[in-house]
């Protein structure tokens, strides 16, 4: 689960203190980036503020959707997810301050333009394995929004898995897709199950499903779908 | 005697006499026999010569001539007449020359006995005793012991095969490997070989009770052997042997033989065959699993056979009764029990492996399905109708206690013994409510034995609803007194009222029936009485397990109906009005539309046609009309008009499904909660195992309850181990 990870402001720049006599040509350079990087941060607060609400001073779905028309991306592309993962944004649609200058400090860009040909790098970047799982996971809890919520309902699980692992696994989604929808045992999907999925996808084979076994410890809804399909297949 | 000391030849002079006296005798020769002054005389003459003082002392050499004494003879005497005999005669002269030996030994041994005590033991050297034996063991047994042996096995002469043997046996001089190496080894080797033989052939010709026969018979045979010639310690090796050869490898053909092989033994109930069979093979190790594994899918497919039966029957025969079939198949299934029980207890002299095989056969066909009903139903229903008064036959009660004991020990066969317990507890009310004189010592004994299978918690709601009953006839005669000490506040209808508690009986729904005038006011007595005796409880009325003796005036004459409270509410509603319409009906009554159906349907379209409907057709529709039927008349002036109850069995199999979920729930909780972190398949079987004793959980129904649990926060999954949980305390 997301926990609000009390991200403590790493400072960039050195501390400020120059003492003339041990001034070293590694302190100039240290002042300079210190002085360049306030001048960065001001320049990335000034982006914030621009699209943000005044009165609940975050940037809403509104001021998003004007973000990514800027960027010329769609509001619905995975990239701008990547980028509340990169952000470690809490709620769906919402951007705060902090979280601005967390993820936009990380991909070193202060402008719209640098942000859109970051997007680029930045998905590289999340569909290595060792960062996927964690997008992955933090993708299902990115969509809970009500405080309580622990699961997430089939129309929306089809809509994220399409969106998350759509391009990676085509087939596995697709077909999983059609079981959900068609399934009446679930009207909810909950992380492990989520997570379930995940691992379904990357270790058993697929469409022949040979090496999957049922004794384990699969999520139920995984085993019903593989005999979904094991009956189709027939 | 002269105390001049003895020379050895001359006393060796001496000596040698006696020997040859001795030897004439054992030959057979006419010889005196030895007087006691002859033979202290040869003691003395040792005894001397051995405590003469040196160098006069020959203890050595009287030691070495005793020994050559028997050499001399063995080689002169005894291995000629051995070895110019053969076979029998050679065993014969065997026997006599061993026979003779042993004397010479004794005798011998005796004449030189000083050197024993002093000579022998000083030095430590093999008493005379020994010596003489391992005289006739180096020259004579090693020579012939083959022949002996090759002799002995194709020997008939017992008494002679047994002094032979015992040859064999006291030369190894205290430990049997000369018998067994020289001997033993041969024999069985042979043994085996014949049985082979003859094994081979029978297997052809012989019917497998007849092999059996047989088989024992040799068995038989040779035991006997054992006991009149041969060493006892031959016996288990024999007899292993013996079955070895002629039940170990054959054990499959002859099973399996098609027309008397161990199917058709069980299928023409052949139980002198079976009982052998089980004899002969019980003492071979692991010989019994054919057995087992023949007796086993025996009885499975005899019982699948009877449930099919049931199947075809109910489904052919449209017009027999329901239920008829399932109830005919308990009763066969607890024959065939009963029969194969005794199978087990008598021929397999109760053996686990027979046990283990009949409980393994049951629990296949006993949970089948039986045109759509579980067979924990239909058990049941069998129970039911064993106790309802009447029932199907009029049984006596050692029957009807007999009958049930089988039915709980089926009972241990079924899984699903939960769903057993829903069912009779669905049914044991309508019992208990409506069929007073039924036996109540019976319902009391079903459930003890009820709770000996199955433990306290499976019966304590029926064991409750029985202690109801017995409170409420009092109850009911405390109400009496009442109204007649408070004769005013008599209702003017005879009220009887059974006060039941809501724990153990199944829930009832309460329809909030609109109740005619008179009954509202009995309703109120009876409330005003139950309030001076306790205050501190609550009714709730069930009508629908209610029942009213109506009078119908009908045009020919009065019969009494004997209906359901809801069936009287609705007919007293035509004492105001002659004719009613479906809608008018049901707002009077506050019913749904399944229950007025119902009732409707059981006074105007059924048997007794007291409502007449029009229009008139066989099903009610919502714009019907009703009127009382004045022309209505049977013979009888007094008919019950039945109320058919709704189907529960859904509602059983769901409050079931509902109770095993909980059940599911608590049981890994329980489990995790001890073990803290356990690997998924390990969860799984113990929760089974946990909860076998009511029922057998379905694997996808406890994934389901811990993907529950997970939501619930009171698992997680491991997060390097997906195949393990954690408790989450």
């Amino acid at each position: 689960m997301m926990r609000r990870s009390a991200y403590a402001s790493k400072k960039t720049g050195q501390p400020n203190s120059t003492n003339p006599i041990s001034c070293s040509p590694s302190d100039i350079f240290r002042t300079a980036s210190s002085k360049a990087s306030s001048k960065e941060m001001e320049r990335i607060d000034n982006l914030f503020y621009s699209f943000a609400n005044r009165s609940s001073g975050m940037i809403d779905p509104e001021g998003i959707e004007t973000l990514c028309s800027d960027m010329e991306v769609d509001h619905t592309d995975v990239r701008i997810l990547m980028l509340a993962w990169k952000m470690k944004a809490e709620k769906q649609g919402y951007f705060t301050l902090e979280e601005w200058r967390r993820g936009l400090k990380a991909l070193r860009v202060d402008t719209v333009s640098k942000l859109r040909k970051a997007l680029t790098e930045l998905e590289k970047e999340v569909r290595r394995p060792s960062n996927f799982v964690d997008f992955y996971s933090y993708s299902f809890c990115y969509c809970l929004t009500e405080e309580k919520q622990k699961s997430i309902d089939i129309e929306s699980i089809c809509q994220l898995l399409d969106l998350v692992l759509g391009s990676q696994f085509r087939a596995q989604v697709d077909y999983f897709i059609e079981y959900l929808k068609i399934q009446s045992d679930y009207k909810v999907i909950n992380l492990d199950q989520w997570m379930g999925f995940f691992r379904f996808c990357n270790e058993i084979s697929f469409p022949d499903l040979s090496n999957y076994d049922p004794d384990l410890a699969w999520p139920l809804v995984l085993d019903n779908f593989v005999e979904w399909m094991q009956a189709k297949q027939s | 005697m002269e105390n001049k000391a003895i020379g050895l030849d001359k006393g060796w002079d001496y000596m040698q006499k006696g020997i040859t006296k001795l030897k004439r005798i054992l030959e057979g020769l006419p010889e005196p026999p030895f007087t006691s002054e002859e033979y202290m005389m040869l003691y003395t003459t040792i005894y001397n010569m051995c405590t003469q003082k040196p160098p006069h002392d020959h203890s050595q050499q009287l030691y070495d001539k005793y020994r050559e004494a028997f050499e001399e003879y063995i080689s002169s005497t005894v291995l000629p007449s051995l070895r110019e005999k053969h076979d029998e005669f050679m065993l014969r002269e065997l026997a006599k020359r061993w026979a003779n030996h042993k004397v010479m030994v004794r005798w011998l041994s005796r004449f030189f006995h000083y050197l024993d005590r002093y000579f022998i033991a000083r030095r430590s050297l093999p008493t005379l005793n020994e010596v003489g034996l391992t005289c006739f063991r180096d020259l004579v047994y090693q020579e012939v012991h083959a022949k002996v042996k090759d002799a002995v096995i194709t020997l008939i002469d017992r008494a002679l095969l047994k002094n032979v043997l015992d040859i064999f046996v006291e030369i190894g001089m205290g430990k049997m490997d000369r018998y067994e190496d020289d001997f033993e080894a041969d024999m069985l080797q042979d043994t085996g070989a014949y049985y082979s033989r003859k094994a081979s052939s029978w297997i052809e010709e012989d019917s497998c009770p007849d092999y059996m026969l047989k088989s024992e018979e040799c068995l038989k045979k040779e035991r006997d052997r054992v006991s009149h010639y041969l060493h006892s310690s031959s016996e288990t090796k024999l007899s292993e042997k013996v079955q070895n050869e002629l039940l170990v490898a054959y054990a499959n053909r002859l099973l399996e033989k098609e027309h008397s092989g161990c199917r058709p033994l069980l299928r023409d109930d052949k139980v002198e065959d079976l009982s052998r069979m089980y004899r002969l093979y019980c003492k071979i190790p692991q010989g019994l699993d054919p057995v087992a594994n023949i007796f086993k899918p025996h009885i499975t497919a005899e019982g699948t056979a009877l449930v099919q039966q049931a199947e075809d029957a109910t489904s052919n025969q449209a017009s027999s009764a329901p239920g008829v079939q399932e109830q005919v198949l308990i009763r066969r299934t607890i024959e065939l029990h009963d029969k194969y029980m005794a199978y087990v207890t008598d021929c397999f002299q109760n053996h686990t492996l027979f046990h283990k095989a009949l409980k393994e056969a049951f629990e296949v066909f006993c949970n089948k399905t039986v045109t759509g009903n579980s067979s924990a139903e239909l058990l049941a229903t069998f129970c039911d109708n064993i106790l309802k008064k009447g029932g199907s036959e009029k049984l006596s009660d050692e029957v009807i206690e007999e009958t049930l004991e089988k039915v709980v020990k089926l009972l241990a066969y079924i899984s699903d013994k939960d769903l057993f317990a829903e069912f009779y507890r669905k049914k044991l009310p309508r019992r208990l409510l409506f069929d007073r004189s039924a036996n109540d010592d019976h319902k009391r004994s079903i459930l003890t034995k009820l709770k000996q299978q199955c433990g306290g918690q499976f019966t304590s709601k029926m064991e409750g609803m029985v202690t109801d009953l017995t409170l409420a006839r009092e109850n009911q005669a405390n109400y009496e007194d009442y109204l007649r000490s408070n004769s005013a506040a008599h209702p003017g209808i005879d009220l009887t009222v059974t006060v039941l508690t809501t724990g153990f009986w199944p829930s009832y729904k309460s329809f909030d029936l609109n109740l005619p005038a008179e009954m509202v006011k009995c309703v109120e007595v009876f409330k005003g009485f139950y309030e001076t005796k306790t205050k501190h409880r609550k009714l709730t009325w069930i009508y629908s397990l209610g029942t009213c003796h109506i009078n119908g005036k009908f045009e020919q004459k009065i019969i009494e109906l004997i209906v359901s409270t809801y069936q009287a509410a609705v007919l007293l509603l035509f004492n105001a009005s002659d004719r009613l319409s479906y809608s008018e009906i049901m707002a009077h009554l506050n019913l749904t539309h399944d229950d007025l159906l119902r009732l409707l349907h059981s006074l105007s379209c059924a048997k007794y046609k007291i409502l007449s409907k029009e229009p008139n057709t066989k099903t009610i529709s919502h714009g019907d009309y009703f009127e009382f039927n004045s022309k209505f008349t049977d013979k009888l002036r007094r008919i019950k008009v039945p109320l058919p109850p709704v189907d529960e069995r859904k509602k059983v199999v769901e409050d079931v499904d509902k109770d095993r979920r909980y059940a599911i729930d608590a049981a890994l909780v329980r489990i995790m909660k001890s073990r803290k972190v356990l690997g998924h398949q390990q969860l799984v079987s113990e929760c089974v195992e946990q909860l076998s004793r009511m029922f057998k959980p379905d694997i996808k129904a406890i994934k389901k309850r811990m993907e529950d649990l997970i939501t619930r926060d009171y698992l997680e999954r491991d997060k390097e181990n997906q195949n393990m949980f954690r408790y989450l305390a």
